[in-house]
């Protein structure tokens, strides 16, 4: 990234980065100082317990449409095997727990293992993926991944129709965005999901299910 | 291939926005398509219904507003310091960065950047920096194809059309004019419609989902904007509905991402305040379906290749302009759009840019200068109800910004073109819109107190009461407002008596 390029007859020339620098700090000069950014707005928007705020996700999933399942962790093998009943080919990313692929393959459903050199065509042959998550958001209706474990690449639950995420509760589960951000790492790839991919482009009229899974299956296991 | 591209039309957008009319006459032209019409008026009636509703539900969003305003400000103070940060946190990340000073730069960048790949075909997820730059054009000169794959530009793709709304850029389209587009051009492009398509949402969706799944499962290259960039960690944000931004952000192998100077703000927290504020002001939605996040390139996981391309084209120029750089706050949620009567009346295409409604009425002007008949006319395609400062999720007052260019171009002034300060004359055949800025002037009573807190309330109390011609629009506007005159007429009485 030199500061300079050196042009036909040798002489410097500015480059595109020397060029917007110098206009913004000449359009800056004499502006005056901005004022400091009120922070006033709130952390969370009511006081919940945890149970409560475990309500308000399973609500506000279901708001858009997310098909929301809640069990114990004794519950658990069962719901994902009901869910996973249709399945043939089912991903695991790595980092599932014994019983989740225990629960996989009483369903019936061949693991299919995350390799990277699986091409998106490969990915598109899998019926539906298994993960857990990074952490949910109440207020929003918010599932994040962010490719720790249990959650594999990106990709992974982009490409097949069906997701079955599961979110365990309270540990998981904050109230807020502000409150999300604290917790997660940036520079990890994360991925925000608020319901089944969804479109209103046609008439405004909302349709779920466009590119990405179709169909998306929240289990909440409450846990203390 | 040049002849498949001209019949597919990977034309227009950029090109077919400059020969546009002045605001007054596409506007009449398009009030009188009923079809038109009402096509937006159900659209943008509905929408701003349910943002009054998602707003309404938290309790701080003006603390929020205020909040996102004051970190733009900040931003923007000392915007080349925050530039040179996310260059450096994106760099370490593996990205590569690159600086556009303008259109031209920036396409010819991205150009090399997809011919280097070896590839011939980009899919592309919705940005309006490479709208507003023509990228696709000037890729389909070099003979690459960039896909759109959000679902409303690719109706506007496939059907030879511009965009008319920021969010919804398919907005003046109904279900039976979608379905004939799609049975008429998709096979043009790749899979055809199915046969017997019919209209319904769900089937046109889905007939869209098989069109696009061959395309994005063998790309190897994506193009996209991005609605934040984070300083501080060099992170990314991509907020969308139908996961075709999440295909072309982490199915290909390089990823190029042209983004405009603005869009950078300090640190990772302060997405907190914009990921509250803009999935309700923009689809009335607590949150969109999905939301990407990504700082440069991770092993394993998405793009091998990061390249991110800032664009300036204009954004300097407006940025040295005390009033008008306020524009630059904006997110891009496209509120102002919905709550406008004028937009509702006349269609984002009358606007002549890829940005539309009050804030293309602003921002417009400000990017390409005043010297297009288009551009001129701009400022004036507003009554000035304050509506849309009322709901803009970062305080942009864009009548202020409006009275601001009115006042430039009657009168002429020192303004900034290409990081140049020049003048420009009084604009001549403006009598109309002389007698305009009079009235607005009157209305603002007293220019002195224009930086004052007080003045904002007063003023926007002020402009409920419009007289003359803004009484229509104004008496009755209960924010559905529903405008007791045509704008055509308004227009036709506001223009004739000079000619
Ligand atoms: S000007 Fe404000 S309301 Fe309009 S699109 Fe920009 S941020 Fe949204």
């Amino acid at each position: 990234m030199t500061a300079h390029d050196t042009s036909a007859n040798g002489a410097p020339r500015m480059t595109g980065r020397d060029v917007v620098l110098a206009r913004i700090r000449r359009a800056l000069a004499g502006a005056p100082p901005a004022a400091p950014v009120p922070r006033d707005y709130l952390r969370v928007h009511a006081d919940r317990s945890p149970q409560q705020c475990a309500d308000l996700l399973a609500e506000h999933l279901a708001d858009y449409r997310a098909r929301v399942h809640r069990t114990g962790p004794d519950g658990l093998p069962a719901t994902l095997t009901r869910l996973l009943s249709a399945a043939r080919g089912v991903l695991v990313p790595d980092g599932l727990p014994g019983t989740w692929l225990a629960a996989a393959t009483a369903a019936g459903a061949v693991l299919l293992a995350d390799r990277p050199e699986d091409t998106p065509a490969e990915l598109d042959r899998a019926d539906a993926v298994l993960t857990g998550c990074a952490l949910a958001i109440a207020e929003t209706g918010t599932i994040v991944l962010d490719g720790g474990p249990a959650q594999g690449r990106r990709r992974l639950t982009l490409v097949p129709d069906h997701h079955v995420c599961v979110v365990h509760a309270p540990a998981q589960v904050v109230d807020s965005v502000p409150q999300a951000l604290e917790r997660l790492d940036p520079t990890r790839p994360l991925t925000w999901i608020s319901g089944p991919s969804a479109t209103s482009d046609i008439e405004l009229d909302r349709v779920e299910g466009v590119h990405g899974p179709r169909t998306l299956d929240v289990v909440l296991v409450w846990s203390q | 291939m040049a002849g498949d591209v001209a019949r597919t039309g990977v034309t227009v957008v950029s090109g077919a926005f400059l020969g546009m009319p002045a605001f007054p006459e596409a506007a009449r032209a398009a009030v009188h398509d009923a079809t038109l019409r009402a096509n937006l008026r159900h659209a943008t009636r509905t929408i701003r219904d349910k943002r009054a509703r998602a707003v309404a539900e938290l309790a701080d969003f003006p603390q929020l507003r205020a909040a996102g305003h004051a970190v733009k400000d900040h931003t923007l103070r000392h915007l080349d310091t925050y530039l040179l940060r996310l260059e450096a946190a994106v760099t370490a990340a593996g990205g590569t960065v690159h600086w556009a000073a303008d259109a031209a730069e920036a396409n010819r960048i991205v150009t090399e950047l997809v011919l280097a790949t070896g590839e011939r075909e980009a899919v592309k997820v919705k940005s309006m920096a490479t709208q507003e730059t023509g990228l696709n054009e000037a890729l389909a000169e070099a003979g690459i194809r960039a896909y759109e794959t959000d679902l409303a530009e690719l109706i506007v793709q496939l059907g030879h059309d511009r965009p008319s709304h920021i969010l919804v850029p398919a907005i003046h389209r109904n279900r039976s004019e979608i379905r004939d587009i799609f049975r008429a051009e998709m096979g043009g492009w790749g899979r055809p419609a199915p046969e017997g398509l019919g209209d319904d949402p769900r089937e046109l969706a889905e007939a869209a989902r098989l069109h696009l799944r061959e395309k994005f499962l063998r790309a190897k290259v994506g193009i996209s904007g991005a609605n934040f960039m984070v300083a501080e960690t060099g992170t990314l944000v991509v907020l969308e509905s139908e996961g075709n931004g999440r295909m072309c952000l982490t199915l290909p192998e390089t990823l190029i991402s042209v983004v405009g100077i603005e869009k950078v703000v300090p640190t990772f927290r302060d997405l907190e305040i914009f990921l509250q504020t803009l999935p309700r002001s923009a689809t009335a939605e607590r949150m969109n379906p999905y939301t990407t996040l990504w700082t440069g390139t991770t092993d394993g996981d998405g793009p091998r290749t990061f390249h991110l391309v800032l664009l300036d084209n204009g954004r300097t120029d407006t940025l040295a302009d005390d009033v008008g750089r306020q524009a630059l706050r904006c997110i891009r949620c496209s509120a102002c759009l919905n709550v406008c009567p004028v937009y509702e009346r006349a269609g984002g295409h009358a606007y002549g840019s890829v940005y539309p409604g009050p804030i293309g009425a602003i921002l417009s002007p400000q990017l390409r200068g005043t010297a297009s008949g288009i551009d001129a006319s701009l400022p004036f395609a507003s009554t000035l109800c304050g509506a849309c400062y009322e709901v803009c999720p970062v305080g942009i007052d864009i009548p202020e910004v409006l009275v601001h260019l009115r006042e430039r171009i009657v009168q002429g002034g020192p303004v900034t073109r290409a990081g140049a300060r020049v003048r420009i004359r009084p604009a001549r055949g403006h009598a109309a819109e002389r007698a305009a800025v009079r009235a607005a002037r009157l209305l603002l009573d007293r220019p002195t107190a224009l930086h004052t807190a007080e003045r904002l309330l007063a003023r926007a109390r002020r402009l409920r009461h419009l007289p003359g011609p803004g009484r229509a629009w104004t008496d009755t506007r209960a924010l559905p407002a529903v405008p007791a005159e045509p704008f055509r007429d308004w227009w036709r009485r506001e223009r004739e008596p000079q000619r």
